[in-house]
């Protein structure tokens, strides 16, 4: 790709940009939200349209109508989002863009199927053709997206980050796969996260703001290096090695269960204490429990059994208004849709637990003029980037929509927050903010649950480390005995005192 | 980029143009294909109301009952609940409207027409209320409930009309048309110009009103941020059930208390057909002005407009209804696909540029 550029509305999304992948190459591509790396990815795909420059493939110059053109000249792209239909089988799925199977008035089903399994024994992409797509884990579709786009005939992949939704050993597993499949294939590969960049990739080309800023050998540069490329300054995530500040319980779960959406007892008799002061890290691998708990505890959730209390009051079963109005902070897991209410403007998403509060509206009409104060305000201390504080919270990038919700939580000054994944998919920059303003609340006295499945996160920031493991705490370890060996084995299920 | 206002202002009115031009041309092909006045029709229908004081009226007298039901059909549909119901809870509101007003003749009008007026908005709102329970406890989608009370309410007014309300007149003089008897004078609304009567004022104070709980109240807030997203609603402490029901029953009251002003302002006795499919059109209208009062009021207008210059049609220029009614929907999707292409960012900043790169090249040659 040569000297790509694209516009967007008010904004130049990239910047004459040159990239360029040889055969048998890994390119890592990385930047922080919003630094033009999808938007490049798209213009490859033929998704969108360049305004200036080309692509070049072998040598020839290329024009991308639509995806159909790009299949054909051997990309494929494994996206953020997977692009599966879920009551569909895995055969299926991968027949929708297989065009040699389309016959006249017949889909040949077999044919797609004896292709699939092919294609996952040679590469050693373990699925199975039959099994319908919402029946598997997240890591699982990823490996279906892989065969789909193989299946297409790709020679050239490119991945979006590939690991953003995966456990740690999912993403050590796909790791290894890419490594082998190398040999074959060239690899755009998106990441924020420099290890994986470390550990894939040849070359690696750093954007920021639309433009090419580095372009190098991934061996001759540090991770710390490569970061601090990327944000243009150094980036050091904090550690937490401030004195202890523990006080009294804040909130004590006891015996607690809870059913998921299907029906399962995703909490089975947890038992937790978090005191004030204290960042307890729940490290575990997703779907053990932590949504369901982070809902229990937010009056979201129906709880069956046990005592959630919290500075005194039980929390169980009341509704999400009270559980607020008793001083909880809550950063949810799925901040697009339930953190931020994506069509309002900013200023309306800060005050989303306020309205009510003579603060923001007087006898229930809203104050306009304290409403954008606040927002200017909460937009300036938190360094929220964004054109205006009406612009809609739902057309901000990741990182910034996690600032808003932090904002919104911090300074609503709770006596206690729970930030689950507070930082997935974020940036080194965007991740380090957060990581300051947990441990700021920490210095100030305030008990804070991190739920993460980063081990780094958890034991950079955690007091202690509770493991949650099918519904149930694994063990609760203080954090000078915590290392990324013994969580991974707790977090696996096995407990070495039993 | 900077977009100038000349650029802006010449692409929203070419946009315009052509979706004008477009839908003149399709509506042109059918009217030739039956034989019809082309020009002659299309002033019939847009320009021949709009010359005469009487015509005017006429048209506002259409566009009340629906400015009324769009800003209760949009509140709803803000608050994230689909009201198709409204043609059912109109009939509600003018059967208890009705019955108030055939139970209690005697008590003057200060009394009688709000107390009427009153029991209009409740028998709507009960029948919006159902649908939104329903949907905010067992989660029951409210096109199906929505449609299916509809069903019921018009048989039941049907009913009421045929049996329980007829005019007992129409037992000697059948003249076939059910109809209740003409109500007491102490439930009229009163006339300022030919038909043309008060409840004018009422549906735009009602869109005022409406402005102001939406976009100035809590109330409002909550409401509209269950709407946007209800589980972010839901995690910051807002009872999304309860407001989805409260603005079921608000947009139930709104069609109700529309119901209600149509009798007492226009017909003065509940006659089959009075909701006139109005209930539906709301839905376009509300839609169309872009859920917000601001665009409902001249949407309804403009609806109004529509609806009145099909009944001209047929006696004016020969044209039968029914072809009108098929040129407003092509019109009506015209509109609606101009107003998505204009909301199109994309394509306003490529224009931008080219009308940029025409601009400049024109000055270089002067």
């Amino acid at each position: 790709m040569e000297h790509i550029t694209k516009r967007f509305p008010g904004v130049l999304a990239c910047d004459d940009i040159s990239i360029h992948v040889g055969e048998g190459e890994v390119l890592a591509l990385v930047g922080e939200n919003g630094a033009g790396k999808t938007t490049l990815m798209n213009i490859l795909m033929g998704l969108y349209q360049q305004d200036e420059g080309r692509i070049l493939i072998n040598g020839e110059e290329v024009r991308f109508r639509g995806p159909e053109d790009a299949f054909a000249a051997g990309l494929g792209m494994v996206h953020q989002q997977y692009m599966l239909v879920p009551n569909m089988t895995v055969t299926e799925n991968v027949a929708l863009g297989y065009q040699q199977a389309w016959k006249p008035l017949k889909l040949d089903l077999k044919m797609v199927r004896d292709r699939v399994i092919e294609i996952s024994e040679h590469y050693g992409l373990q699925v199975n053709p039959d099994a319908y797509i919402w029946q598997l884990s997240v890591g699982e579709q990823q490996r279906v997206e892989l065969v789909k786009t193989l299946c297409l005939g790709a020679r050239f992949l490119i991945l979006d980050e590939p690991t953003s939704a995966l456990t740690p050993q999912e993403t050590d597993e796909l790791i290894l796969l890419l490594k082998r499949m190398k040999d074959e294939l060239s690899i755009i590969f998106i990441s924020h996260k420099l290890n994986e960049v470390k550990a894939l990739s040849n070359k690696v080309t750093i954007l920021r703001h639309g433009k090419v800023v580095f372009n190098g050998e991934t061996d001759d540069y540090s991770p710390q290096e490569i970061a601090a490329l990327m944000t243009g300054h150094e980036v050091q995530l904090p550690e937490n090695k401030e004195p202890d500040m523990h006080g009294a319980p804040a909130l004590v779960l006891k015996d607690v269960c809870v059913r998921s959406d299907r029906g399962f007892l995703a909490l089975d008799g947890l038992d937790l204490t978090v005191h004030e002061g204290e960042i307890v890290g729940l490290a575990g691998v997703s779907g053990n429990g932590q949504r369901e708990l982070a809902e229990a505890i937010n009056g979201l959730r129906s709880v069956e059994r046990g005592t959630i209390t919290f500075f005194g009051v039980n929390l169980a079963n009341k509704n999400p208004y009270y559980v607020i109005d008793h001083g909880m902070g809550y950063i949810p897991e799925e901040r697009n849709v339930e953190g931020i209410v994506p069509p309002f403007a900013i200023r309306e998403n800060f005050i989303l637990k306020d309205s009510d509060r003579e603060r923001f509206s007087h006898l229930s009409f809203l104050k306009k003029k304290s409403i954008e104060e606040n927002a200017k305000r909460l937009r300036d201390d938190f360094d929220i980037r964004c054109p205006g504080t009406s612009t809609s919270a739902g057309s901000l990038s990741g990182g910034n929509i996690q600032k808003v919700i932090l904002a919104r939580e911090i300074t609503r000054a709770p006596k206690f927050l729970i930030a689950v994944y507070p930082t997935r998919g974020l940036d080194m920059g965007a991740i380090e903010f957060i990581h300051r303003e947990l441990l700021k609340k920490r210095r100030e006295g305030i008990g804070i649950l991190l739920v993460s499945e980063e081990l780094d996160e958890i034991i950079n920031l955690s007091d202690r480390i509770a493991v949650i493991y099918k519904g149930k705490i694994q063990k609760v370890l203080p954090h000078a005995e915590a290392n990324r060996r013994n969580l991974g084995i707790l977090m696996a299920g096995v407990n070495e005192d039993e | 980029m900077k977009m100038s206002r000349t650029f802006k202002f010449v692409y929203k009115l070419g946009i315009m143009l052509v979706a004008a031009l477009a839908a003149l041309l399709m509506a042109s092909i059918i009217l030739w294909m039956i034989g019809a006045d082309v020009s002659q029709t299309f002033y019939t229908i847009c320009f021949l109301p709009l010359t005469k004081t009487l015509h005017m009226t006429e048209v506002l007298i259409r566009a009340i009952p629906l400015c009324i039901l769009a800003l209760g059909i949009s509140i709803a549909y803000r608050s994230g609940i689909i009201n198709i119901g409204a043609e059912g809870q109109m009939a509600m509101g003018v059967l208890a409207f009705t019955a108030v007003a055939l139970a209690a003749p005697d008590l003057p009008r200060p009394l009688l027409l709000p107390m009427a007026l009153l029991a209009g908005v409740l028998g709507g709102g009960l029948w919006g209320f159902i649908p939104g329970i329903l949907k905010a406890k067992l989660k029951v989608s409210e096109l199906l409930s929505t449609v299916m009370l509809n069903y019921i309410a018009a048989q039941f007014y049907t009913f009421c009309l045929r049996v329980l309300m007829l005019d007992p007149a129409e037992k000697m003089t059948g003249s076939g048309t059910p109809q209740s008897m003409r109500l007491t004078a102490n439930i009229e609304l009163g006339r300022l110009s030919g038909r043309l009567h008060y409840g004018l004022f009422i549906a735009l104070v009602l869109a005022v009103l409406v402005y102001l709980l939406m976009w100035k109240t809590t109330f409002g807030y909550k409401m509209r941020a269950a709407g946007s997203q209800d589980r972010a609603a839901r995690y910051g402490g807002i009872n999304v059930s309860k407001y989805l029901a409260i603005s079921m029953i608000i947009s139930g009251g709104f069609a109700g208390l529309a119901g209600g002003i149509e009798i007492a302002g226009v017909h003065r006795r509940a006659i089959e057909g009075v909701t006139n499919n109005y209930g539906f059109s709301g839905v376009v209208v509300a839609l169309f002005g872009g859920l917000h009062p601001a665009g409902i009021v001249p949407a309804s207008f403009l609806f109004g407009l529509l609806i009145y210059g099909s009944t001209l049609a047929p006696t004016r220029v020969g044209v039968p209804a029914n072809i009108v009614q098929v040129m407003q929907g092509l019109i009506i999707i015209v509109i609606v696909t101009a107003q998505m292409v204009l909301s199109n960012k994309y394509l306003e900043a490529r224009m931008c540029r080219r009308w940029n790169a025409l601009f400049h090249k024109q000055k270089e040659v002067a």
